[in-house]
Protein backbone atom coordinates (compact mmCIF):
# COMPACT_ATOMS: atom_id res chain seq x y z
CA UNK A 1 0.00 0.00 0.00
CA UNK A 2 1.75 3.10 -0.77
CA UNK A 3 2.17 5.95 1.07
CA UNK A 4 -0.38 8.76 0.30
CA UNK A 5 -1.46 12.19 1.91
CA UNK A 6 -5.08 12.92 1.92
CA UNK A 7 -6.86 15.97 2.21
CA UNK A 8 -10.44 16.98 1.61
CA UNK A 9 -11.85 20.36 1.04
CA UNK A 10 -15.63 21.73 1.48
CA UNK A 11 -16.52 24.13 -0.84
CA UNK A 12 -20.16 26.35 -0.73
CA UNK A 13 -22.26 27.34 -3.71
CA UNK A 14 -22.39 30.87 -4.47
CA UNK A 15 -19.24 31.63 -2.21
CA UNK A 16 -17.00 34.10 -4.18
CA UNK A 17 -15.97 35.85 -1.17
CA UNK A 18 -13.56 32.23 -0.88
CA UNK A 19 -13.72 31.25 -4.16
CA UNK A 20 -9.86 30.12 -4.85
CA UNK A 21 -8.93 29.01 -1.33
CA UNK A 22 -9.47 25.66 -1.81
CA UNK A 23 -6.73 25.77 -4.51
CA UNK A 24 -4.12 27.69 -2.95
CA UNK A 25 -4.78 25.51 -0.47
CA UNK A 26 -4.18 22.75 -2.24
CA UNK A 27 -1.12 23.91 -4.34
CA UNK A 28 1.00 25.13 -1.04
CA UNK A 29 0.64 22.00 0.35
CA UNK A 30 2.23 20.16 -3.07
CA UNK A 31 4.86 22.59 -2.54
CA UNK A 32 5.64 21.31 1.14
CA UNK A 33 5.91 17.87 -0.35
CA UNK A 34 8.17 18.84 -2.90
CA UNK A 35 5.83 18.58 -5.92
CA UNK A 36 7.92 19.43 -8.68
CA UNK A 37 6.82 23.17 -10.04
CA UNK A 38 5.52 21.98 -13.36
CA UNK A 39 3.07 19.43 -11.49
CA UNK A 40 2.20 22.26 -9.53
CA UNK A 41 1.05 24.54 -11.65
CA UNK A 42 -0.73 21.96 -13.73
CA UNK A 43 -2.50 21.19 -10.33
CA UNK A 44 -3.08 24.83 -9.68
CA UNK A 45 -4.69 25.19 -12.58
CA UNK A 46 -7.07 22.53 -12.86
CA UNK A 47 -8.01 22.81 -9.15
CA UNK A 48 -9.23 26.50 -9.58
CA UNK A 49 -11.25 25.67 -12.54
CA UNK A 50 -13.01 22.89 -10.55
CA UNK A 51 -13.17 24.49 -7.51
CA UNK A 52 -14.67 27.52 -9.44
CA UNK A 53 -16.81 25.47 -11.38
CA UNK A 54 -18.31 24.40 -8.24
CA UNK A 55 -18.82 27.89 -6.75
CA UNK A 56 -20.28 28.74 -10.28
CA UNK A 57 -22.88 25.97 -10.83
CA UNK A 58 -23.20 23.71 -7.58
CA UNK A 59 -24.64 24.03 -4.01
CA UNK A 60 -22.32 22.61 -2.37
CA UNK A 61 -19.36 20.08 -3.07
CA UNK A 62 -16.22 18.50 -1.91
CA UNK A 63 -12.79 18.32 -3.32
CA UNK A 64 -10.18 15.30 -2.35
CA UNK A 65 -6.99 15.97 -2.82
CA UNK A 66 -4.55 12.42 -2.51
CA UNK A 67 -0.93 12.72 -3.23
CA UNK A 68 1.34 9.55 -3.73
CA UNK A 69 4.98 9.12 -5.27
CA UNK A 70 3.28 8.61 -8.53
CA UNK A 71 0.78 10.92 -9.11
CA UNK A 72 -1.43 13.67 -7.83
CA UNK A 73 -5.42 12.47 -7.61
CA UNK A 74 -7.81 15.64 -7.29
CA UNK A 75 -11.55 13.96 -6.84
CA UNK A 76 -14.23 16.30 -7.34
CA UNK A 77 -18.00 15.99 -5.98
CA UNK A 78 -20.61 17.93 -6.31
CA UNK A 79 -24.52 18.17 -5.19
CA UNK A 80 -25.66 20.51 -7.88
CA UNK A 81 -27.60 20.75 -11.52
CA UNK A 82 -25.39 18.45 -13.19
CA UNK A 83 -24.22 18.19 -16.73
CA UNK A 84 -27.40 16.96 -19.13
CA UNK A 85 -24.61 16.76 -22.11
CA UNK A 86 -20.89 15.60 -21.21
CA UNK A 87 -19.71 16.32 -24.93
CA UNK A 88 -20.89 19.59 -25.25
CA UNK A 89 -19.86 20.79 -22.11
CA UNK A 90 -16.46 19.78 -22.78
CA UNK A 91 -15.90 21.96 -26.10
CA UNK A 92 -14.06 24.74 -25.75
CA UNK A 93 -16.47 28.24 -26.01
CA UNK A 94 -19.08 25.74 -24.71
CA UNK A 95 -20.65 27.55 -21.36
CA UNK A 96 -24.05 27.68 -19.42
CA UNK A 97 -22.62 30.76 -17.32
CA UNK A 98 -24.97 33.67 -16.56
CA UNK A 99 -23.84 37.42 -17.25
CA UNK A 100 -23.61 38.09 -14.07
CA UNK A 101 -20.94 35.16 -13.96
CA UNK A 102 -19.29 36.96 -17.18
CA UNK A 103 -19.13 40.29 -16.19
CA UNK A 104 -17.24 38.64 -12.93
CA UNK A 105 -14.52 36.99 -15.99
CA UNK A 106 -16.09 33.34 -15.52
CA UNK A 107 -17.43 31.88 -18.30
CA UNK A 108 -15.44 31.62 -21.38
CA UNK A 109 -16.62 27.77 -21.60
CA UNK A 110 -12.79 27.03 -20.79
CA UNK A 111 -13.27 25.33 -17.47
CA UNK A 112 -13.89 21.70 -18.14
CA UNK A 113 -11.57 21.98 -21.61
CA UNK A 114 -8.75 23.06 -19.75
CA UNK A 115 -9.45 20.40 -16.78
CA UNK A 116 -8.90 17.99 -19.46
CA UNK A 117 -6.28 19.64 -21.32
CA UNK A 118 -3.98 19.67 -17.79
CA UNK A 119 -5.03 16.12 -16.81
CA UNK A 120 -3.54 12.85 -16.89
CA UNK A 121 -6.51 10.67 -16.43
CA UNK A 122 -9.68 12.61 -16.39
CA UNK A 123 -13.17 10.89 -15.76
CA UNK A 124 -16.50 12.32 -15.68
CA UNK A 125 -20.04 11.42 -14.69
CA UNK A 126 -22.87 13.33 -14.14
CA UNK A 127 -26.47 13.11 -13.41
CA UNK A 128 -28.72 15.73 -13.88
CA UNK A 129 -30.72 17.05 -10.63
CA UNK A 130 -28.00 15.20 -9.01
CA UNK A 131 -24.69 16.82 -9.30
CA UNK A 132 -21.42 15.77 -11.03
CA UNK A 133 -18.39 13.68 -10.35
CA UNK A 134 -15.18 14.95 -11.51
CA UNK A 135 -12.09 12.44 -10.85
CA UNK A 136 -8.58 13.57 -12.23
CA UNK A 137 -4.98 12.30 -11.86
CA UNK A 138 -1.78 14.07 -12.94
CA UNK A 139 1.02 11.88 -12.75
CA UNK A 140 4.34 12.99 -11.24
CA UNK A 141 6.79 13.47 -13.68
CA UNK A 142 10.44 11.47 -13.82
CA UNK A 143 11.97 10.65 -10.08
CA UNK A 144 14.63 13.27 -9.08
CA UNK A 145 17.39 11.31 -8.00
CA UNK B 1 22.03 25.37 2.40
CA UNK B 2 20.56 28.53 3.95
CA UNK B 3 24.35 30.46 4.07
CA UNK B 4 24.91 30.63 0.26
CA UNK B 5 22.37 33.10 0.06
CA UNK B 6 23.22 36.96 0.95
CA UNK B 7 20.74 38.78 2.98
CA UNK B 8 20.76 42.33 3.87
CA UNK B 9 19.08 42.25 7.19
CA UNK B 10 21.00 41.61 10.46
CA UNK B 11 19.42 40.50 14.10
CA UNK B 12 20.46 42.57 16.91
CA UNK B 13 20.06 40.10 19.38
CA UNK B 14 21.28 43.04 22.18
CA UNK B 15 18.91 44.81 20.94
CA UNK B 16 15.66 42.66 20.47
CA UNK B 17 13.73 42.41 23.03
CA UNK B 18 11.34 39.27 21.84
CA UNK B 19 8.27 41.44 21.39
CA UNK B 20 7.01 39.24 17.75
CA UNK B 21 6.47 42.67 15.96
CA UNK B 22 8.63 41.34 13.05
CA UNK B 23 7.10 37.63 13.45
CA UNK B 24 3.76 38.92 12.56
CA UNK B 25 4.28 41.21 10.31
CA UNK B 26 6.66 39.03 7.79
CA UNK B 27 5.13 37.65 4.81
CA UNK B 28 7.00 34.92 4.23
CA UNK B 29 6.93 33.79 7.44
CA UNK B 30 10.93 33.31 8.11
CA UNK B 31 10.83 34.67 11.58
CA UNK B 32 11.10 32.51 14.37
CA UNK B 33 11.52 33.69 18.57
CA UNK B 34 14.04 31.16 20.03
CA UNK B 35 15.27 31.86 23.69
CA UNK B 36 13.07 35.35 23.51
CA UNK B 37 14.75 36.80 20.44
CA UNK B 38 14.04 36.57 17.02
CA UNK B 39 16.32 35.04 14.21
CA UNK B 40 15.59 35.04 11.07
CA UNK B 41 14.89 31.30 8.78
CA UNK B 42 17.53 32.52 5.77
CA UNK B 43 16.18 30.68 3.10
CA UNK B 44 12.86 31.92 3.42
CA UNK B 45 13.10 35.30 3.70
CA UNK B 46 12.81 37.89 0.77
CA UNK B 47 14.48 40.88 1.92
CA UNK B 48 10.84 42.58 1.44
CA UNK B 49 12.47 44.93 5.16
CA UNK B 50 8.67 44.38 6.76
CA UNK B 51 10.61 43.55 10.00
CA UNK B 52 12.76 46.98 9.75
CA UNK B 53 9.18 48.90 9.68
CA UNK B 54 7.91 46.93 12.38
CA UNK B 55 10.67 46.92 15.02
CA UNK B 56 10.05 49.19 17.88
CA UNK B 57 13.80 48.19 19.09
CA UNK B 58 15.79 49.06 15.78
CA UNK B 59 16.95 45.65 16.60
CA UNK B 60 16.55 45.22 12.80
CA UNK B 61 19.93 46.43 11.06
CA UNK B 62 19.74 46.44 7.36
CA UNK B 63 23.37 45.87 5.83
CA UNK B 64 23.38 48.76 3.80
CA UNK B 65 26.92 50.68 2.77
CA UNK B 66 28.21 54.05 4.50
CA UNK B 67 29.62 56.74 3.13
CA UNK B 68 33.02 55.58 4.25
CA UNK B 69 32.91 52.08 2.89
CA UNK B 70 33.20 54.26 -0.18
CA UNK B 71 36.75 55.91 0.00
CA UNK B 72 37.75 52.48 -1.53
CA UNK B 73 36.49 54.33 -5.51
CA UNK B 74 38.77 56.60 -6.88
CA UNK B 75 35.75 58.58 -8.10
CA UNK B 76 31.89 58.10 -7.13
CA UNK B 77 28.93 58.36 -8.87
CA UNK B 78 26.06 58.86 -6.83
CA UNK B 79 22.57 57.01 -8.84
CA UNK B 80 20.16 58.30 -6.87
CA UNK B 81 16.52 56.53 -6.71
CA UNK B 82 14.02 58.58 -7.87
CA UNK B 83 12.19 58.03 -4.31
CA UNK B 84 15.00 60.13 -3.13
CA UNK B 85 13.27 63.62 -4.59
CA UNK B 86 10.54 62.92 -2.94
CA UNK B 87 12.07 62.95 0.24
CA UNK B 88 12.27 66.82 0.41
CA UNK B 89 9.48 69.47 -0.35
CA UNK B 90 8.07 70.30 -3.94
CA UNK B 91 11.00 73.34 -4.07
CA UNK B 92 13.54 71.36 -3.77
CA UNK B 93 14.95 70.73 -7.68
CA UNK B 94 16.30 67.36 -8.41
CA UNK B 95 19.45 70.10 -9.38
CA UNK B 96 19.68 70.86 -6.15
CA UNK B 97 20.12 67.43 -4.38
CA UNK B 98 22.45 66.79 -7.18
CA UNK B 99 24.60 69.62 -5.89
CA UNK B 100 24.17 68.41 -2.02
CA UNK B 101 25.20 65.40 -3.29
CA UNK B 102 28.54 66.39 -4.23
CA UNK B 103 28.88 68.10 -1.20
CA UNK B 104 28.20 65.27 0.47
CA UNK B 105 31.39 63.57 -1.50
CA UNK B 106 29.92 62.28 -4.24
CA UNK B 107 32.19 63.47 -7.55
CA UNK B 108 29.43 62.84 -10.11
CA UNK B 109 25.44 62.41 -9.78
CA UNK B 110 23.60 60.31 -12.53
CA UNK B 111 19.78 60.44 -12.87
CA UNK B 112 17.80 57.00 -13.34
CA UNK B 113 14.89 58.88 -14.94
CA UNK B 114 16.09 58.66 -18.64
CA UNK B 115 16.97 55.26 -17.93
CA UNK B 116 13.73 54.64 -17.04
CA UNK B 117 12.32 55.96 -20.30
CA UNK B 118 14.76 53.51 -22.20
CA UNK B 119 14.11 50.43 -20.20
CA UNK B 120 9.68 51.32 -20.69
CA UNK B 121 10.32 51.78 -24.87
CA UNK B 122 12.88 48.36 -24.53
CA UNK B 123 10.46 46.71 -22.23
CA UNK B 124 7.06 47.38 -24.91
CA UNK B 125 9.51 46.20 -27.68
CA UNK B 126 10.16 42.77 -25.94
CA UNK B 127 6.46 42.60 -24.98
CA UNK B 128 5.63 42.95 -28.82
CA UNK B 129 7.85 40.31 -29.72
CA UNK B 130 7.48 37.68 -26.72
CA UNK B 131 5.35 34.64 -27.66
CA UNK B 132 5.81 32.70 -24.39
CA UNK B 133 3.51 31.75 -21.04
CA UNK B 134 1.44 35.35 -19.91
CA UNK B 135 1.48 37.37 -17.99
CA UNK B 136 4.99 38.78 -17.88
CA UNK B 137 5.56 39.96 -14.33
CA UNK B 138 8.18 43.02 -13.36
CA UNK B 139 11.48 42.24 -12.40
CA UNK B 140 13.00 45.82 -11.34
CA UNK B 141 11.78 44.91 -7.64
CA UNK B 142 14.35 42.70 -6.11
CA UNK B 143 12.12 41.40 -3.22
CA UNK B 144 9.61 40.47 -6.21
CA UNK B 145 12.35 38.47 -8.03
CA UNK B 146 13.62 37.08 -4.42
CA UNK B 147 9.60 36.06 -3.97
CA UNK B 148 8.83 34.54 -7.40
CA UNK B 149 12.39 32.52 -6.90
CA UNK B 150 11.24 30.99 -3.44
CA UNK B 151 7.39 30.75 -3.40
CA UNK B 152 6.60 30.88 -7.05
CA UNK B 153 9.24 28.84 -9.05
CA UNK B 154 7.29 28.02 -11.80
CA UNK B 155 6.39 31.51 -12.42
CA UNK B 156 10.07 32.30 -12.93
CA UNK B 157 10.14 32.00 -16.19
CA UNK B 158 7.55 34.33 -16.48
CA UNK B 159 9.54 37.55 -15.02
CA UNK B 160 10.56 40.31 -17.90
CA UNK B 161 14.35 39.84 -18.95
CA UNK B 162 14.57 43.49 -19.53
CA UNK B 163 17.55 44.83 -16.91
CA UNK B 164 16.22 47.90 -14.18
CA UNK B 165 16.82 50.85 -14.66
CA UNK B 166 19.49 51.49 -12.35
CA UNK B 167 21.84 48.72 -13.56
CA UNK B 168 21.14 50.37 -17.19
CA UNK B 169 22.17 54.19 -15.08
CA UNK B 170 24.84 52.73 -13.56
CA UNK B 171 26.49 51.06 -17.02
CA UNK B 172 26.29 53.85 -19.05
CA UNK B 173 27.61 56.43 -15.68
CA UNK B 174 30.54 54.20 -15.18
CA UNK B 175 31.35 53.99 -19.25
CA UNK B 176 30.88 57.54 -20.06
CA UNK B 177 32.81 58.43 -16.99
CA UNK B 178 36.19 56.05 -17.56
CA UNK B 179 36.38 57.65 -20.81
CA UNK B 180 36.42 60.75 -19.28
CA UNK B 181 38.33 60.56 -16.45
CA UNK B 182 40.97 57.85 -18.20
CA UNK B 183 40.16 56.26 -15.08
CA UNK B 184 39.74 52.10 -14.89
CA UNK B 185 36.22 51.47 -14.42
CA UNK B 186 36.91 49.56 -11.78
CA UNK B 187 38.12 52.58 -9.85
CA UNK B 188 34.93 54.23 -10.60
CA UNK B 189 31.84 53.42 -7.96
CA UNK B 190 28.80 53.03 -9.01
CA UNK B 191 26.79 54.14 -5.63
CA UNK B 192 22.54 53.19 -5.48
CA UNK B 193 20.78 55.92 -2.91
CA UNK B 194 18.31 53.57 -2.06
CA UNK B 195 15.05 53.51 -0.60
CA UNK B 196 15.28 49.59 0.83
CA UNK B 197 17.42 47.00 1.69
CA UNK B 198 16.78 44.64 -1.28
CA UNK B 199 18.85 46.54 -3.51
CA UNK B 200 21.86 45.46 -1.51
CA UNK B 201 20.85 41.70 -2.05
CA UNK B 202 20.36 42.48 -6.27
CA UNK B 203 24.10 44.09 -5.87
CA UNK B 204 25.47 40.54 -4.40
CA UNK B 205 23.37 38.27 -6.39
CA UNK B 206 22.73 40.07 -9.47
CA UNK B 207 19.94 38.01 -10.52
CA UNK B 208 19.84 37.52 -13.99
CA UNK B 209 22.97 39.38 -14.84
CA UNK B 210 26.36 37.96 -15.08
CA UNK B 211 27.17 40.63 -12.68
CA UNK B 212 26.23 44.26 -11.25
CA UNK B 213 27.05 47.58 -12.71
CA UNK B 214 26.14 49.00 -9.06
CA UNK B 215 29.55 48.75 -6.56
CA UNK B 216 27.78 49.90 -3.31
CA UNK B 217 23.78 51.31 -2.01
CA UNK B 218 23.84 53.96 0.63
CA UNK B 219 20.24 54.15 2.23
CA UNK B 220 18.31 57.26 1.77
CA UNK B 221 17.67 57.10 5.68
CA UNK B 222 21.18 57.03 6.54
CA UNK B 223 22.14 59.91 3.96
CA UNK B 224 18.97 62.57 4.98
CA UNK B 225 20.76 64.25 7.81
CA UNK B 226 23.62 65.44 5.75
CA UNK B 227 22.10 65.78 2.54
CA UNK B 228 19.99 67.95 4.01
CA UNK B 229 22.21 70.33 5.97
CA UNK B 230 24.47 70.60 2.67
CA UNK B 231 21.17 71.43 0.72
CA UNK B 232 20.59 74.69 2.53
CA UNK B 233 23.89 76.59 1.71
CA UNK B 234 22.19 75.54 -2.15
CA UNK B 235 20.99 78.92 -3.30
CA UNK B 236 17.64 77.79 -5.03
CA UNK B 237 17.93 80.94 -7.12
CA UNK B 238 21.13 78.76 -8.97
CA UNK B 239 18.71 76.25 -10.00
CA UNK B 240 16.08 75.16 -12.41
CA UNK B 241 14.33 72.33 -13.12
CA UNK B 242 16.49 69.90 -14.42
CA UNK B 243 16.04 68.78 -18.08
CA UNK B 244 18.28 65.36 -17.16
CA UNK B 245 14.98 64.79 -15.30
CA UNK B 246 12.09 62.60 -17.27
CA UNK B 247 7.96 63.39 -16.38
CA UNK B 248 7.43 59.80 -17.53
CA UNK B 249 10.53 58.32 -15.62
CA UNK B 250 9.86 59.78 -12.32
CA UNK B 251 6.52 57.54 -12.35
CA UNK B 252 9.03 54.07 -11.83
CA UNK B 253 9.21 55.10 -8.27
CA UNK B 254 5.42 54.64 -7.45
CA UNK B 255 2.51 53.13 -8.23
CA UNK B 256 0.86 54.72 -10.70
CA UNK B 257 -2.75 53.74 -12.85
CA UNK B 258 -0.84 51.50 -15.63
CA UNK B 259 2.47 49.86 -15.46
CA UNK B 260 5.01 53.17 -16.27
CA UNK B 261 4.22 54.82 -19.84
CA UNK B 262 3.17 51.07 -21.32
CA UNK B 263 0.11 50.86 -23.01
CA UNK B 264 -2.90 50.48 -20.28
CA UNK B 265 -4.51 47.57 -22.07
CA UNK B 266 -4.08 44.08 -20.77
CA UNK B 267 -1.83 45.52 -18.17
CA UNK B 268 -1.72 46.04 -14.21
CA UNK B 269 0.24 47.33 -11.63
CA UNK B 270 0.27 46.12 -8.05
CA UNK B 271 1.72 47.14 -4.84
CA UNK B 272 2.59 46.03 -1.19
CA UNK B 273 3.57 42.56 -0.28
CA UNK B 274 0.00 41.05 0.61
CA UNK B 275 -1.31 41.96 -2.76
CA UNK B 276 1.56 40.81 -4.57
CA UNK B 277 1.17 37.60 -3.47
CA UNK B 278 -2.85 37.09 -4.10
CA UNK B 279 -1.77 38.60 -7.80
CA UNK B 280 0.43 35.90 -8.00
CA UNK B 281 -1.91 32.75 -6.73
CA UNK B 282 -4.05 34.50 -9.23
CA UNK B 283 -1.26 33.78 -11.69
CA UNK B 284 -0.50 30.63 -10.87
CA UNK B 285 -3.94 29.13 -11.17
CA UNK B 286 -3.72 30.68 -14.64
CA UNK B 287 -6.45 33.26 -13.91
CA UNK B 288 -4.59 36.36 -15.30
CA UNK B 289 -3.65 34.65 -18.68
CA UNK B 290 -5.11 37.64 -20.65
CA UNK B 291 -3.16 40.31 -18.67
CA UNK B 292 0.31 40.91 -20.72
CA UNK B 293 1.94 42.30 -17.78
CA UNK B 294 2.00 42.76 -14.15
CA UNK B 295 3.94 45.63 -12.51
CA UNK B 296 4.63 44.43 -8.72
CA UNK B 297 6.08 46.51 -6.26
CA UNK B 298 6.97 45.35 -2.72
CA UNK B 299 6.19 48.16 -0.62
CA UNK B 300 3.18 50.15 -0.11
CA UNK B 301 2.51 52.70 -2.85
CA UNK B 302 5.97 51.74 -4.51
CA UNK B 303 9.60 52.88 -4.04
CA UNK B 304 8.18 55.83 -2.52
CA UNK B 305 6.84 53.31 0.68
CA UNK B 306 10.40 51.87 1.25
CA UNK B 307 11.34 50.97 4.28
CA UNK B 308 14.78 53.01 4.77
CA UNK B 309 13.08 56.37 3.37
CA UNK B 310 12.22 59.27 5.79
CA UNK B 311 8.96 60.54 4.81
CA UNK B 312 5.11 59.12 4.74
CA UNK B 313 4.82 57.14 1.98
CA UNK B 314 1.67 59.05 1.12
CA UNK B 315 3.35 62.14 1.58
CA UNK B 316 6.20 61.43 -0.72
CA UNK B 317 3.86 59.99 -3.26
CA UNK B 318 1.94 63.34 -3.41
CA UNK B 319 5.43 65.22 -3.75
CA UNK B 320 6.41 62.74 -6.58
CA UNK B 321 3.54 63.45 -8.44
CA UNK B 322 3.77 66.79 -7.98
CA UNK B 323 7.49 66.71 -9.33
CA UNK B 324 6.16 64.71 -12.60
CA UNK B 325 3.34 67.45 -12.76
CA UNK B 326 5.84 70.24 -13.00
CA UNK B 327 8.15 68.97 -16.00
CA UNK B 328 7.17 68.54 -19.61
CA UNK B 329 4.70 65.60 -20.17
CA UNK B 330 6.67 62.40 -22.09
CA UNK B 331 9.63 60.83 -22.04
CA UNK B 332 13.08 62.65 -22.68
CA UNK B 333 14.69 59.67 -24.71
CA UNK B 334 15.50 59.32 -28.58
CA UNK B 335 12.68 56.00 -29.24
CA UNK B 336 15.00 54.84 -32.66
CA UNK B 337 18.35 54.91 -30.19
CA UNK B 338 16.69 52.69 -27.66
CA UNK B 339 15.77 50.57 -30.35
CA UNK B 340 19.52 50.55 -32.12
CA UNK B 341 20.98 49.34 -28.35
CA UNK B 342 17.73 47.03 -27.96
CA UNK B 343 18.49 45.23 -31.03
CA UNK B 344 22.36 45.55 -29.74
CA UNK B 345 21.02 43.32 -26.47
CA UNK B 346 21.90 46.46 -23.94
CA UNK B 347 18.45 45.91 -22.29
CA UNK B 348 18.18 42.63 -21.76
CA UNK B 349 19.72 40.23 -18.89
CA UNK B 350 22.56 37.98 -19.82
CA UNK B 351 21.69 34.99 -17.82
CA UNK B 352 18.71 33.00 -17.06
CA UNK B 353 17.07 33.41 -13.66
CA UNK B 354 16.44 29.92 -11.83
CA UNK B 355 14.22 29.58 -8.53
CA UNK B 356 15.51 28.40 -5.41
CA UNK B 357 12.55 26.93 -3.73
CA UNK B 358 12.21 26.59 -0.18
CA UNK B 359 12.99 22.88 0.70
CA UNK B 360 10.25 20.89 1.33
CA UNK B 361 9.33 19.04 4.29
CA UNK B 362 11.54 15.97 2.99
CA UNK B 363 13.49 15.63 -0.13
CA UNK B 364 12.16 12.06 -0.51
CA UNK B 365 8.08 12.56 -1.19
CA UNK B 366 7.62 9.33 0.57
CA UNK B 367 8.85 10.73 3.23
CA UNK B 368 7.77 14.44 2.82
CA UNK B 369 3.93 12.75 2.34
CA UNK B 370 4.97 10.77 6.17
CA UNK B 371 5.83 14.23 7.55
CA UNK B 372 2.90 16.08 6.00
CA UNK B 373 0.54 13.55 7.95
CA UNK B 374 2.13 13.92 11.23
CA UNK B 375 1.96 18.09 10.64
CA UNK B 376 -1.77 17.71 10.22
CA UNK B 377 -1.86 15.13 13.41
CA UNK B 378 -0.10 17.87 15.59
CA UNK B 379 -1.68 20.93 14.13
CA UNK B 380 -4.81 19.03 14.66
CA UNK B 381 -4.06 19.05 18.80
CA UNK B 382 -3.27 23.00 18.23
CA UNK B 383 -5.79 25.71 19.54
CA UNK B 384 -5.55 27.20 15.96
CA UNK B 385 -5.12 31.32 17.00
CA UNK B 386 -2.01 32.08 15.97
CA UNK B 387 -0.74 33.08 19.46
CA UNK B 388 2.46 33.12 18.49
CA UNK B 389 3.64 32.41 21.98
CA UNK B 390 5.89 28.79 21.24
CA UNK B 391 7.89 31.35 18.92
CA UNK B 392 6.04 30.50 15.51
CA UNK B 393 3.93 32.83 13.56
CA UNK B 394 1.19 30.39 13.20
CA UNK B 395 0.18 27.05 14.41
CA UNK B 396 0.70 25.62 10.95
CA UNK B 397 3.96 26.83 11.07
CA UNK B 398 4.90 25.68 14.62
CA UNK B 399 3.19 22.12 13.77
CA UNK B 400 5.70 22.07 10.45
CA UNK B 401 8.81 23.18 13.03
CA UNK B 402 7.84 20.27 15.69
CA UNK B 403 8.04 17.84 12.34
CA UNK B 404 11.30 19.20 11.36
CA UNK B 405 12.61 18.71 14.11
CA UNK B 406 13.55 22.63 14.99
CA UNK B 407 10.74 23.43 17.61
CA UNK B 408 9.34 20.97 20.76
CA UNK B 409 5.50 20.34 21.07
CA UNK B 410 5.71 21.21 24.75
CA UNK B 411 6.61 25.00 23.46
CA UNK B 412 2.79 25.57 23.21
CA UNK B 413 1.14 27.09 26.14
CA UNK B 414 -2.43 25.62 25.28
CA UNK B 415 -0.72 22.12 25.23
CA UNK B 416 0.96 22.47 28.47
CA UNK B 417 -1.87 24.07 29.92
CA UNK B 418 -3.90 20.95 28.83
CA UNK B 419 -0.52 18.85 30.35
CA UNK B 420 -0.96 20.53 33.71
CA UNK B 421 -4.63 20.38 33.78
CA UNK B 422 -5.04 16.59 33.23
CA UNK B 423 -1.63 16.28 35.84
CA UNK B 424 -3.66 18.08 38.40
CA UNK B 425 -7.11 16.03 38.20
CA UNK B 426 -4.49 12.73 38.41
CA UNK B 427 -3.11 14.35 41.26
CA UNK B 428 -6.32 15.20 42.68
CA UNK B 429 -7.93 11.95 42.01
CA UNK B 430 -4.68 10.16 43.56
CA UNK B 431 -5.70 11.95 46.58
CA UNK B 432 -9.37 11.26 46.69
CA UNK B 433 -8.92 7.62 46.46
CA UNK B 434 -5.92 7.68 49.51
CA UNK B 435 -8.56 9.06 52.00
CA UNK B 436 -10.82 6.48 51.24
CA UNK B 437 -8.42 4.32 51.50
CA UNK B 438 -7.55 5.71 54.76
CA UNK B 439 -10.93 6.91 55.69
CA UNK B 440 -12.36 3.23 54.68
CA UNK B 441 -9.76 1.94 57.72
CA UNK B 442 -11.49 1.54 60.58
Amino acid sequence: MPEAFESIYQVLGRDFSNAGKVSTSIKDTLKRLGVSPAVVRRVAIVSYEAEMNLVMYAIRGKVALSVSRESVTLKVDDEGPGIPDINLALQEGYSTATAEMREMGFGAGMGLPNIRKNADEFDISSEVGRGTKLCIRILQAAEVI
Amino acid sequence: MASQYHHSLRFDVDRCEGCMSCMRACPTAAVRIRKGRAMKLADRCIDCGECIRVCPRAAIVPLTDQMADLSKFKYKIAIPSPALYAQFDTEVFPSMIFAALKQCGFDDVESVSPACDAVTIATEIFLNEYRGQYPLISSFCPTVVRLLQVKYPELVDQLLPVLAPREVSARDAKLRKSRETGLPPEQIGAVYITPCPAKIVAILEHPGMQRSHLDAAVSICDLFQTLAAALSPVQESEYKLDAAESADGLSWAFLGKFPRSLPAENTLSVAGLPNVIRILDDVEKGRLRKYSYIECHACPEGCVGGCLTVENPYLARGKAIRLQQSLPAGCIVERSEVEASYRKKEFLMDESLAGRPLSPLDEDISKAIIKMKERDRILWDLPKIDCGACGAPSCRAFAEDVVLGEADEALCVFRWQRVLGERIEELANLVRTQRQTIGGQP
